[in-house]
C-alpha cells in the first residue's frame, strides 16, 4: 500500500500535487494512505513523493472550479481524514462531474463541514486577534508595531495574512500562533508554518477596551447563550475584556434591581430652563392669516384624515399664485411624496413633455392635487399606489377650495376622475364629460381629461399613440386661457 | 473638575447602549493597501466581542455628548434626568477610533449624541469627525452617524460623503406614540428626513452622465431604530411601520429594541423586564417579510390581538393555522412554498432545489442538511416519507409548544 507523506500545515499545493499523480496513475482511494510527516517517526514527504511513478503520458487533470474553492479551505482543517476525504472527492468527480451540487452526498457534506469550520475559525480569526503595541521596530520611528497572539483550531494563518495586511497597511505587525505566524512590516508579508510561544506583553488601551466593553453591556438583557454561541470560551483567554465576563454576569441582577428601586428624581435645574426656551419658541415666523403661504403651512400639519399617518409629507400645490390654469391631478405619487414637489414622477414627467409639445409652460400653471397625502399599500422594497376613498377626498376639498379661491384661475383642468369628484361633487364617468369646456361658478371654467398615469398603464403600444393624441388634443384648451 | 477621559468613555458608552444598530456589513469594498492609511470593508460585518447580553460590538458606539436639549421619556439622556453628563472633544473621539482600531477591537465607529444647542450645530461636530477620519487620518473603516432630522440638507449631504451609513431613530411606532413620550421629536420631519436622505441615495446611484461613474454617498444605506415595549402599540401596528418605512426609505434595516429600563427612568414607563422574546419574534416577523415573501397581515392575523405568538415562531404559528396547505412535497413544489415550511431557511431551500436536479430527497438528506426534523415532518412530503395524518392531529401545537413549567410543591 502506496503511502503519501504531507507537511500538513494547510498547503494545498503539496496535497494537489500528490493527488494529480495519484489520479493519473489510476490509484483507487482505499489503495493509499495519507500521512502528515513526522508523524510516527515517519519520512519527510519529498522522498515518498519522488516514488511515485508518472505516467507515460502527461493527462491534464480537469476539475469543476468549485472543486478547488473546496479543497483550499478544507485543506487548512486539522482533522487528519481531510487528504483521504478530498482525494475521495476528486476521484468520484471523475464520474459525476455534478458531485458537488449533490448536497446531500455524505462526501460532500463532510468536506461541507470542514470547510464551514475553517470559514468559521478564520472569521473568528479576524474577530477575536488583538493586537498590543510593542516598542517600534522602525528606525524612522514613523511605523508603529504591534504584536498579537492567537490560538487558531486550523491551520488559517497563511490564509488569513492578506486579510491583515489590507486592512493594517500603515502599521508594522506579527500575528503569532502555535500553528505559524504572519508578520508586515510594509513591504513585505511573511508566513511561516512554525510553531511561535506566547510572548508576554501589556498594552494600556485594554484598560479603555475593557471600560468600554463593562458599559456597552446591558444588564437588563442578560443573555448568556447568544454570548458563548458566539464568542466560545476557547477564545477567552487571549481576549483582555474576557476577563471581566464572570463578574458582569454575577452583578447583573443587582444592577437591575437597584435601577428599578431608585425611584424618578427631581429633574436637574437646566431642565426647567430648557422647557421654558421650548415653550418660547414656535412664536416666531408668523405669516399672514388668510394667505397663500399661510395656507400651505397650516395643510403641512393637516390631520383631517388618517393619511397623514403613513404618509412623509403633505404635498401643496405650487405655481404662480397669479396663475390662469389651475392644474388638479388625483394624489402625490412615490416621488412627490418624497420630495414634497407635485407632479415630479414619472406621470409629472409625461404631463411636462405633453405642455412643451404644445407649447404651454408648466412653470405658467398652478399645479395641485385634489388629495394632499400619498395613499399606498407597501409590498417589500416598492408602494404600491392607492385610490383614495370618499372620505379623504371630501376632507382634502377643505384645502383645493381654499387654493382655488386664492389662486382664483380662469380655467381648471381636472386630470382624472378624483380632480372631477374634488371640484364638482359628481360622480361621473370620464367619458362622458372629458374634452368639454364646462361651466363653474364665478364664469370660471372646468376642462376634464385622463390623468397622464392613465396613459402610462396602457399596454397596448397602438392604443397608446391614439390616447396620447387626444391628451395633447385636450390640453390645447389651456393654451388659449393660458395667455 | 473635568472628569477623566476614562470615566467619560463609562459614561458615554453607557449612554449608547440603548440603540440597538451594530452592523458594519453592506458597505464598498475597500482597504488600505492600495490607498494607504488605516482600515478595510470587505462586504460581510465582523462582530470583534460579544456582551454578556448576546449582542454583539462591531464598533464603537459612543455619543458625542449625552447633554440633551430634548426629553424624550424612554431616553437615559432626556433633559430631566440625573444621569452623569459628559462630553467628548471631536479629537478624542478620533484618537479612540484609530487607537481601538489599529488593536482590531472594533470595524469602526458609530456616532450619537444628544442634542446641544441647535441640531445643525450637533450635526456639525458629527461630521467634523468623519471628516477628518476620513481625509486627515485616511481611516477606511466603517463609520455610521445617527442623523438629526433637523439638520440641514448640506450637513446631511456632508455626511452621507464620509459615512457608510446614516440612520435616524424613528423611536415609536405611531405618531401619537412620539407625540406622548417625545414630544420635541415630529414624526412628520423625521419621514420628510428619511424621504430627502433616500432620494439623495438614489441620485447618487445614478451613473452621471460623463464619467459614467456612481457617486461615493452613503454606500451601507439608511437603517432606524422602533423602541418595542414603551407604548401600547400591538405587533401587528410596529410590522405594519417596518412595512411602511422599507417600501417608503428603502431602508437596509429596522431595528427592534425592547424597552429596556434605565436608571433613573421616567414614571411614564413600565420598569418591567425588557420584552425580549416579543422583539426576537418582531426580528423573526420581519425576515419572513423580506425574504419569505410573507405579507405582515398573513403574519399577524395569526392570532386575534395581532400580538404575535410567543412561544411558537412566527412562521410555524402561521403553518398551523394553515395547515390546507400543507404537507409541501420537497420533490416537486416550487421556491415559493418551500420557503414556507417551518423549518426550512433560504440556505436549506436553495440546497434542496440544487440536490433535487440530480436526485430524489430522502428526510434523512434533509437531517444531514441540518434541517430538524422534527419539525419540518408534519409538513413536507419527501421521498419515502409522507406525514400519516400528523395535520389532522388536533394537539399539533403541543408538539411544539414549549412545555409547560411544573409549579414546585413548597
Amino acid at each position: 500500500m502506496q503511502t503519501i507523506f504531507l507537511k500538513g500545515c494547510g498547503e494545498f499545493e503539496e496535497w494537489r500535487d500528490a493527488a494529480r499523480l495519484l489520479l493519473l496513475n489510476d490509484i483507487e482511494p482505499g489503495a493509499m494512505a495519507w500521512r502528515v510527516a513526522g508523524e510516527g517517526g515517519a519520512l519527510s514527504g519529498f522522498a515518498e513523493r519522488q516514488a511515485l511513478a508518472l505516467p507515460a503520458e502527461r493527462r491534464a487533470v480537469t476539475v469543476p472550479p468549485a472543486f478547488v474553492d473546496l479543497a483550499e479551505t478544507v485543506i487548512c482543517h486539522s482533522e487528519p481524514g481531510r487528504f483521504d476525504l478530498l482525494y475521495r472527492l476528486l476521484w468520484r468527480l471523475r464520474g459525476d462531474r455534478h458531485l458537488l451540487q449533490v448536497v446531500s452526498d455524505p462526501d460532500v457534506m463532510a468536506a461541507r463541514r470542514l470547510e464551514k469550520s475553517v470559514r468559521r475559525d478564520s472569521h473568528k480569526m479576524k474577530a477575536f486577534v488583538r493586537f498590543k503595541e510593542v516598542a517600534s521596530s522602525d528606525p524612522t520611528g514613523r511605523r508603529r508595531s504591534f504584536l498579537a497572539w492567537f490560538e487558531p483550531d486550523h491551520f488559517i494563518v497563511a490564509r488569513m495574512a492578506p486579510f491583515f495586511r489590507r486592512r493594517f497597511f500603515d502599521m508594522d505587525w506579527v500575528i503569532a500562533t502555535p500553528k505559524g505566524s504572519a508578520a508586515w512590516d510594509g513591504e513585505q508579508l511573511t508566513v511561516s508554518d512554525a510553531p511561535a510561544d506566547k510572548p508576554e506583553i501589556r498594552d494600556d488601551a485594554d484598560d479603555l477596551w475593557r471600560i468600554y466593553y463593562a458599559n456597552i453591556f446591558n444588564p437588563a438583557r442578560l443573555k448568556v447563550k447568544a454570548m458563548t454561541a458566539e464568542m466560545p470560551r476557547k477564545y477567552w483567554k487571549n481576549l483582555p475584556e474576557a476577563e471581566l465576563i464572570p463578574e458582569l454576569i454575577a452583578n447583573a441582577e443587582a444592577k437591575v434591581r437597584e435601577m428599578a428601586e431608585r425611584a424618578a428624581s427631581q429633574p436637574p435645574a437646566f431642565h426647567a430652563r430648557l422647557q421654558a426656551r421650548q415653550a418660547e419658541r414656535g412664536a416666531d415666523d408668523i405669516v399672514p392669516a388668510g394667505s397663500w403661504e399661510a395656507v400651505r403651512e397650516a395643510a403641512r400639519a393637516c390631520t383631517r384624515c388618517p393619511l397623514h399617518c403613513h404618509a412623509t409629507q403633505t404635498v401643496f400645490g405650487e405655481g404662480p399664485k397669479d396663475a390662469r390654469v389651475m392644474v388638479v391631478g388625483e394624489q402625490p405619487g412615490d416621488q412627490e411624496d418624497l420630495s414634497g414637489h407635485p407632479f415630479v414622477g414619472p406621470a409629472g414627467r409625461l404631463f411636462d413633455a405633453v405642455l412643451s409639445e404644445i407649447g404651454v409652460k408648466r412653470a405658467a400653471l398652478y399645479v395641485t392635487n385634489a388629495v394632499k397625502h400619498f395613499k399606498y399599500e407597501p409590498r417589500g422594497k416598492r408602494r404600491i399606489h392607492q385610490k383614495p376613498n370618499e372620505a379623504e377626498i371630501a376632507q382634502c376639498r377643505w384645502w383645493l377650495k381654499q387654493e382655488v379661491d386664492l389662486i382664483r384661475p380662469r380655467l381648471i383642468v381636472a386630470l382624472g376622475a378624483t380632480a372631477y369628484f374634488s371640484l364638482t361633487g359628481e360622480r361621473r364617468r370620464l367619458s362622458d364629460v372629458r374634452g368639454q369646456m364646462l361651466g363653474m361658478t364665478e364664469g370660471r371654467r372646468l376642462l376634464v381629461t385622463v390623468h397622464p398615469s392613465y396613459l402610462l398603464r396602457l399596454p397596448d403600444p397602438q392604443a397608446r399613440q391614439a390616447e396620447d393624441a387626444r391628451f395633447r388634443e385636450d390640453l390645447l384648451h389651456v393654451l388659449g386661457a393660458a395667455s | 473638575m473635568k472628569k477623566s477621559l476614562k470615566e467619560r468613555l463609562a459614561i458615554l458608552s453607557d449612554a449608547a447602549k440603548y440603540d440597538a444598530s451594530c452592523a458594519s456589513s453592506g458597505t464598498t469594498k475597500r482597504h488600505s493597501a492600495g490607498l494607504g492609511g488605516l482600515g478595510s470593508t470587505e462586504g460581510s460585518g465582523i462582530c470583534h466581542a460579544y456582551a454578556p447580553d448576546g449582542r454583539c460590538i462591531s464598533l464603537l458606539k459612543i455619543l458625542l455628548t449625552n447633554f440633551c436639549i430634548y426629553d424624550c421619556a424612554y431616553c437615559i439622556n432626556r433633559s430631566s434626568s440625573n444621569v452623569e453628563r459628559a462630553r467628548f472633544t471631536p479629537e478624542e473621539v478620533i484618537w479612540l477610533t484609530l487607537e481601538f482600531y489599529r488593536r482590531n477591537y472594533i470595524e469602526g465607529l458609530f456616532l450619537s449624541s444628544g442634542i446641544i444647542r441647535s441640531s445643525d450645530h450637533t450635526m456639525e461636530e458629527m461630521v467634523r469627525i468623519a471628516r477628518e477620519l476620513r481625509t486627515t487620518h485616511n481611516f477606511r473603516g466603517y463609520i455610521h452617524l445617527k442623523t438629526i432630522p433637523e439638520a440641514s440638507a448640506a450637513l446631511i449631504e456632508e455626511a452621507g460623503l464620509y459615512a457608510d451609513r446614516l440612520s435616524i431613530n424613528i423611536e415609536l411606532p405611531t405618531d401619537s406614540g412620539i407625540g406622548r413620550f417625545a414630544p420635541e421629536k415630529k414624526p412628520a420631519n423625521i419621514r420628510r428626513a428619511m424621504g430627502e436622505l433616500r432620494l439623495k441615495i438614489e441620485d447618487a446611484a445614478e451613473p452621471t452622465l460623463r464619467t459614467k461613474r456612481r457617486r461615493h454617498f452613503v454606500p451601507a444605506g439608511q437603517s432606524t431604530q422602533m423602541i418595542v415595549g414603551a407604548d401600547g402599540a400591538n405587533d401587528a401596528t410596529i410590522l405594519g411601520t417596518s412595512a411602511r418605512l422599507y417600501g417608503s426609505y428603502g431602508l437596509k434595516r429596522v431595528y427592534y429594541s425592547a424597552f429596556s429600563p434605565i436608571p433613573d427612568a421616567s414614571a411614564k414607563l413600565p420598569l418591567v423586564k425588557p420584552p425580549l422574546m416579543r422583539e426576537h419574534r418582531l426580528y423573526q416577523a420581519d425576515w419572513l417579510y423580506r425574504f419569505y415573501g410573507f405579507e405582515i397581515g398573513e403574519i399577524t392575523a395569526v392570532t386575534a390581538d395581532g400580538n404575535l405568538d410567543l412561544d411558537l415562531d412566527p412562521k410555524l404559528a402561521w403553518a398551523l393555522a394553515h395547515r390546507e396547505r400543507f404537507p409541501v412535497d420537497v420533490n416537486r413544489a416550487g421556491k415559493e412554498l418551500l420557503l414556507r415550511v417551518p423549518g426550512f431557511g433560504t440556505k436549506t431551500v436553495n440546497a434542496i432545489l440544487s440536490s433535487r436536479r440530480f436526485r430524489r430527497i430522502r428526510l434523512e438528506d434533509l437531517g444531514r442538511l441540518g434541517v430538524s426534523l422534527r419539525k419540518v415532518q408534519p409538513f413536507i412530503v419527501a421521498e419515502g416519507w409522507t406525514p400519516s395524518r400528523l395535520l389532522e392531529r388536533s394537539d399539533l401545537r403541543d408538539l411544539f409548544a414549549p412545555k409547560p413549567e411544573q409549579l414546585a410543591l413548597f
